[in-house]
């Protein structure tokens, strides 16, 4: 029964404080899932994290859904679910008239920048995390090169995630296996 | 549009369904990415409310945290149809992505021992390191146009120095930053 309640607390926390849409609540997700309850090692979140950006779709839900399922099973996984959706659409529609109100306001804005540099430096963080456990795992030239041809490709090609990830993954495969 | 028969509501959550569900299959880069196919399933597509309307929702939804993609596909659910509606169009935007998501994670862990599955793992954490990189230089020019450079780079510093020196949990630092933002008296 404690499984299901530590699923609902790790994904409620995100998404009741993660201030621009899914992405920015992935790094509040790894600390919580990571750090705090060991559910995964960062080798396997950021598996999670790969297969989550190769697939259509919102990226929070992604996540919590498959989580949930890996830790508890589908009542795990609808933990995790109903976690990250229901509390702030229920706020919505439970204060929209109010809400209605303060949407122009410049305390909206203020709210997603305020805690944008915060969002930041755990994105951050987690991107060294990443590089560190691939540089463990495979070694420095693997990493680079990998790290260099992707970033290339995702940013001045405009190459679509899915293919750059698919890429990884044979190479990973071919080269990094044995 | 506003006669409503049995028909109708029966048709209007088959509508729900399909424009969330596409949503849902050709979103990539997340809930955000996908606001445009939401308005144009929304206000194009089946017209369930005008381009302003949408606006609206859009802002009201940006007021609050969490996913936007499943508080829009929700709220309007809820909005043309009640609480069937809200369930249909989240079900829609979510459950066939996490089936593909379990199906693909739980058949790759079945061929854990193979060493080339192992591989894999290792070949894709440089690419999500490169992804969340970016994200990572994207939020910070968004903070340093919206807040000055100055203060962007001060708080990353703080938050920096309490998350990961001190070892406090980021739910605190950012929800003391939401108190303060809201507490503060507004200026004209």
């Amino acid at each position: 029964m404690i499984i299901y309640w530590e699923l609902f607390l790790a994904f409620f926390l995100p998404g009741i404080l993660g201030y621009g849409g899914g992405p920015a609540t992935i790094p509040l997700i790894e600390y919580e899932v990571v750090h705090r309850y060991n559910w995964m090692t960062v080798e396997e979140f950021g598996e999670v994290l790969a297969l989550g950006n190769a697939l259509p779709g919102p990226i929070a839900t992604k996540m919590a859904g498959y989580i949930g399922y890996a830790e508890a099973g589908i009542p795990g996984m609808i933990a995790a679910l109903t976690a990250t959706i229901a509390p702030s659409l229920i706020l919505m529609i439970a204060l929209v008239g109010l809400l209605m109100k303060f949407r122009d306001s410049p305390k909206v804005k203020q709210l997603s920048a305020a805690v944008r540099p915060t969002i930041a430096v755990l994105l951050g963080a987690m991107t060294i995390r990443f590089l560190e456990t691939a540089y463990e795992g495979s070694g420095a030239l693997h990493t680079v090169l990998i790290a260099g041809v992707s970033f290339y490709l995702l940013e001045k090609r405009s190459v679509h995630p899915v293919w750059v990830i698919l890429g990884a993954l044979l190479y990973g495969a071919l080269f990094l296996g044995g | 549009m506003a006669r409503s028969q049995p028909t109708d509501g029966k048709k209007l959550q088959r509508q729900l369904f399909a424009g969330f569900f596409r949503v849902g299959m050709l979103g990539y880069g997340g809930g955000p990415a996908s606001i445009p196919l939401i308005q144009k399933e929304a206000v194009d597509t089946y017209q369930w409310m005008d381009e302003e309307e949408f606006a609206d929702i859009l802002a009201i939804g940006n007021t609050l945290p969490g996913p936007i993609a499943t508080k829009m596909a929700g709220y309007i659910g809820w909005r043309k149809a009640g609480a069937l509606g809200m369930a249909n169009a989240i079900a829609a935007s979510v459950v066939p992505t996490v089936i593909l998501m379990v199906i693909l994670l739980v058949s790759l862990a079945s061929f854990r021992e193979y060493s080339w599955v192992q591989g894999m793992t290792q070949g894709v954490l440089p690419v999500v390191a490169v992804m969340l990189g970016v994200l990572t230089w994207s939020f910070l020019k968004k903070a340093s146009v919206s807040m000055g450079g100055t203060a962007a780079a001060g708080l990353a510093v703080v938050s920096a120095v309490l998350i990961e020196w001190l070892g406090l949990h980021p739910a605190f630092l950012i929800a003391a930053l939401i108190l303060i933002v809201l507490g503060r008296r507004s200026r004209t």
